[in-house]
């Protein structure tokens, strides 16, 4: 399965849990999972079917430009990191 | 200057093309270099009419009343506009694609509504016939201001009782709203490891504190707006700006109309390095066009670029590292605290990230505070965050070989970051080329050549920025001759045409100079996020191969049509379409399209991205200097850059990078500084006195382009516009420090301050 990372600001959600396997194929899958079991991820990093403006998502280390859409493989490592923009202000409002 | 008896500006290649690596003459060169090219404040338009903005002369001030009646009365002013004319933004959230932020503070700095925030805060603007009317009808404006206490820096700003810039900004501590009304926007941190076990298991422990000054990227050219309100509605800018469609969104969010309605034209640009991305003049020269029903233009004075456009952040950074004996790091903790100026949004976010991005250490805890003070709201600069940041690690890393007896480049080998590393905020790295750049380093001839004499000290460092990806979009048309148009969006600051116009090439084994690029308006183009980032060669670059192989890809099409043989028996390879089909049919890409026209018509290709696999970028540099006792001046003998290209599209540009980012680098190290008065008046808001270094302050800056491909680039590229930025500080501190025995803890390290650090270490009274 694979294994998601539970940022320090999220971990009262996971109760205190670092990393969570979770079944899923896709982000949105791994996410509406976690929220299962963990009630209130979704609504800390999801906003308007997407993935709040100021975050991101690392699978495998590569940050992906699909957020919710990424595909996940059963082995990967997921991470919610801050979204590092071109430069614009919002981009740099936020750590995850 | 020590620059002889060895090779300068070395690439260490690792992959040739025909076209990739190398060195054309660009596309635009012949206009820049005549004075033919067209810049924001060249345009001239019918009926223009110019703008002047009222700026606050204070730094935190209540706008009690603006009374602009005098002014609307004057003969030559055509409009007159405060934040009256501007739409309460309520709660509204902005999102421009790259993250989203209060529409309030969009609107707020373009023009201040109930407080001035920062002297050069605009309050009111003016349009008349001329821009010496338009001045004169300023003064005429009546501005009631309650003047308020200012907070210049980040530790004034987070004490308890200090004056307020919002009163309704409340902190996010760790990702959890509070109801604490202050002046740090954002507490989060970056949790690795076990931090108490770390530092137990240290054998050596060095904690320091250091302090960073605001500074600015002083661009040459001022920003610059024409607006036209048209009398179909429609807005039209023209701009120089490191993001047309950015300009174009930040606009029309900020005047509530659909961004079909706003359509900006890029025009050159003289620099930005992050600086030309928000948006200042455009909203205001809308509305006055819009009251006059003159296009406005507004050119910004050097002054107000200081005092009113967006500053790279002060920061104060208090970083603690634990290592072995053996030169293991196995501890790492860092306080950072930057100022976001006026509002929220320092970048204390990637600062955070790449503190210790270098290294691969197993215990860290960094704790980052966002706080606004009384300083103009702060923009990107070159690998935003990561210079300040790296000033404290490679400082206190530098002090570590010293006190373990290590050479400074093979502590940093036994540490340093690698594929598989994991990262303060959680993922593991990619490819990278840390430890290349370091080998690099360490086996130049610059690291290993006699430094003598006194009061001369040879200092290294590195750093390392993440790059973006984002959106991208670009067509490409082929001609009857064989020269093909490339349509495409990315503001070209730093040789982008022509680097994009390279890729295209390779693809279609043309010449580049059979490629003509052009940076098109925001009609004329699919989305393009900004030129920031170090992305266009990346993205951009990714958006025009994948066009560039449409293109190819019809046109076999076309050549199999013309043959009567099917598709997959025609091949390309270097500008050459053959059959494979035991026939010895062959036609070039030339002659090809001479012949498209007759057989089925043009043939354009198109790309829209929005790329993953962005490849992170190191840099490192070896500086000698000699320090004059006597002054306190810093004299850099001799200094070299390196850094992974990943594939150097074109060696000349990513040198001219390098170089750049250097010099910006070491006049953020040994000059440059907001000088504020204790009421927050910047006291060196010129060139003449705001010190940047010029050619005759500095030797020649030596580049070694180490190039470790990107994987997720079909050529390689990483991106290279930034990380050269970020060592020149550390280096030249520890340059410093092997000269005259002194540990700088703050920049500038201009002579006062080395003359202090000098009294300190000596005991004399300063």
């Amino acid at each position: 399965m694979p294994t998601v990372f539970i940022p320090g600001s999220m971990r009262e959600l996971s109760a205190g849990q670092a990393e969570i396997q979770v079944q899923g194929s896709t982000v949105r899958e791994i996410i509406s999972e976690l929220d299962e079991s963990h009630p209130g991820i979704k609504d800390w990093l999801v906003e308007d079917n997407r993935l709040k403006p100021n975050i991101s998502v690392a699978v495998d280390g590569v940050v992906s430009p699909v957020g919710l859409l990424q595909d996940v493989e059963q082995d990967s490592e997921v991470h919610f990191v801050a979204a590092i923009s071109g430069g614009c202000l919002g981009g740099m409002l936020a750590a995850v | 200057m020590s620059t002889q008896n060895y090779e300068p500006n070395m690439v260490l290649s690792t992959t040739e093309f025909d076209v990739i690596g190398t060195r054309p003459v660009r596309h635009d060169g012949a206009d820049k270099v005549t004075g033919r090219a067209l810049y924001g404040a060249d345009i001239e338009l019918s009926g223009l009419i110019h703008g002047a903005i009222l700026r606050s002369p204070h730094a935190h001030a209540r706008i009690k009343s603006v009374d602009t009646s005098e002014a609307e009365a004057h003969p030559a002013v055509r409009a007159v506009v405060t934040s009256a004319d501007l739409a309460d933004a309520g709660d509204q959230m902005v999102d421009l694609g790259e993250g989203a932020m209060p529409l309030k503070f969009l609107r707020g700095n373009v023009l201040a509504s109930g407080k001035a925030l920062y002297r050069g805060h605009a309050i009111a603007a003016v349009a008349a016939t001329s821009l010496h009317d338009a001045q004169e009808a300023l003064k005429l404006i009546k501005v009631e201001y309650e003047v308020l206490p200012a907070t210049l820096t980040a530790p004034d700003a987070m004490r308890d009782g200090a004056p307020i810039l919002h009163e309704d900004l409340k902190t996010t501590e760790l990702g959890k709203p509070t109801d604490k009304v202050s002046n740090v926007s954002n507490h989060f941190q970056h949790v690795k490891g076990d931090i108490e076990a770390g530092f137990a298991e240290a054998d050596l422990v060095i904690e320091r504190e250091f302090n960073t000054a605001t500074v600015h990227q002083g661009y040459i050219e001022p920003h610059n707006t024409t607006v036209l309100w048209n009398n179909d509605g429609r807005v039209q800018i023209w701009c120089s700006s490191q993001g047309s469609f950015t300009i174009r969104d930040t606009t029309a969010a900020i005047l509530e109309m659909p961004v079909s309605q706003v359509k900006v034209t890029p025009m050159e640009i003289g620099g930005g390095f992050g600086g030309k991305i928000p948006v200042y003049l455009e909203p205001v020269a809308a509305v006055l066009s819009k009251k006059s029903g003159h296009p406005v233009k507004i050119v910004m004075s050097r002054a107000d670029e200081f005092e009113a456009t967006g500053p790279t952040p002060g920061s104060r950074i208090k970083v603690k590292m634990g290592v072995r004996n053996d030169g293991k790091m196995v501890a790492a903790q860092a306080w950072m605290a930057y100022e976001a100026g006026a509002y929220p949004g320092a970048m204390v976010v990637p600062g955070s990230m790449c503190v210790f991005a270098a290294y691969d250490i197993e215990n860290i805890l960094i704790d980052g505070f966002d706080v606004v003070v009384n300083k103009p709201s702060t923009a990107a600069y070159r690998a935003p965050g990561a210079t300040n940041a790296a000033f404290t690690t490679e400082t206190i890393v530098d002090e570590m070989a010293e006190k373990l007896g290590i050479d400074p480049l093979e502590l940093r080998l036994k540490n340093a970051a690698t594929k598989g590393t994991r990262r303060a905020d959680g993922p593991k790295y990619p490819r990278i080329g840390c430890v290349e750049v370091l080998e690099a380093m360490k086996n130049h001839p610059h690291y290993n050549a006699p430094l003598e004499g006194p009061n001369r000290g040879r200092g290294v460092a590195i750093g390392f920025w993440f790059n973006v990806g984002l959106p991208s979009s670009c067509s490409m048309s082929v001609n009857a001759d064989g020269t093909v148009m490339l349509i495409e969006g990315s503001p070209d600051i730093g040789g982008t045409r022509t680097s994009l116009a390279m890729q295209a090439a390779e693809v279609l084994g043309i010449a580049v100079g059979d490629v003509r690029p052009t940076v098109a308006d925001t009609d004329s183009v699919g989305f393009t996020a900004v030129t920031g980032g170090s992305r266009v060669t990346f993205a951009t670059g990714i958006a025009v191969i994948k066009a560039a192989r449409d293109v190819r890809d019809q046109m076999s099409q076309r050549v199999a049509r013309i043959w009567g043989v099917k598709e997959e028996d025609v091949e390309f390879e270097k500008g050459v379409f053959t059959s494979n089909n035991g026939t010895k049919n062959s036609i070039t890409f030339k002659e090809l399209a001479k012949q498209l026209s007759s057989s089925g018509g043009p043939i354009v290709g198109r790309a829209a991205i929005n790329p993953p696999g962005v490849g992170g970028s190191f840099s490192g540099n070896i500086a000698d200097v000699e320090v004059d006792p006597e002054t306190g001046k810093v004299t850099i003998l001799r200094f070299t850059a390196f850094q992974d290209a990943g594939k150097a599209v074109h060696p000349s540009y990513v040198e001219g990078q390098m170089q750049g980012g250097s010099v910006q680098g070491i006049g953020w190290a040994l000059n440059e500084e907001y000088f504020m008065n204790p009421e927050g008046k910047m006291m060196n808001s010129s060139l003449l006195d705001y010190r940047m270094p010029t050619s005759l302050d500095l030797p020649m800056i030596d580049t070694v382009i180490i190039e470790v491909p990107n994987p997720g680039h079909p050529y390689g590229v990483r991106g290279v516009g930034e990380a050269n930025i970020i060592p020149p500080p550390a280096a030249l501190a520890n340059a410093v420090y092997h000269a005259v025995g002194v540990r700088m803890d703050r920049l500038p390290m201009n002579p006062v301050a080395v003359m202090e650090a000098i009294w300190e270490k000596e005991d004399v009274p300063a």
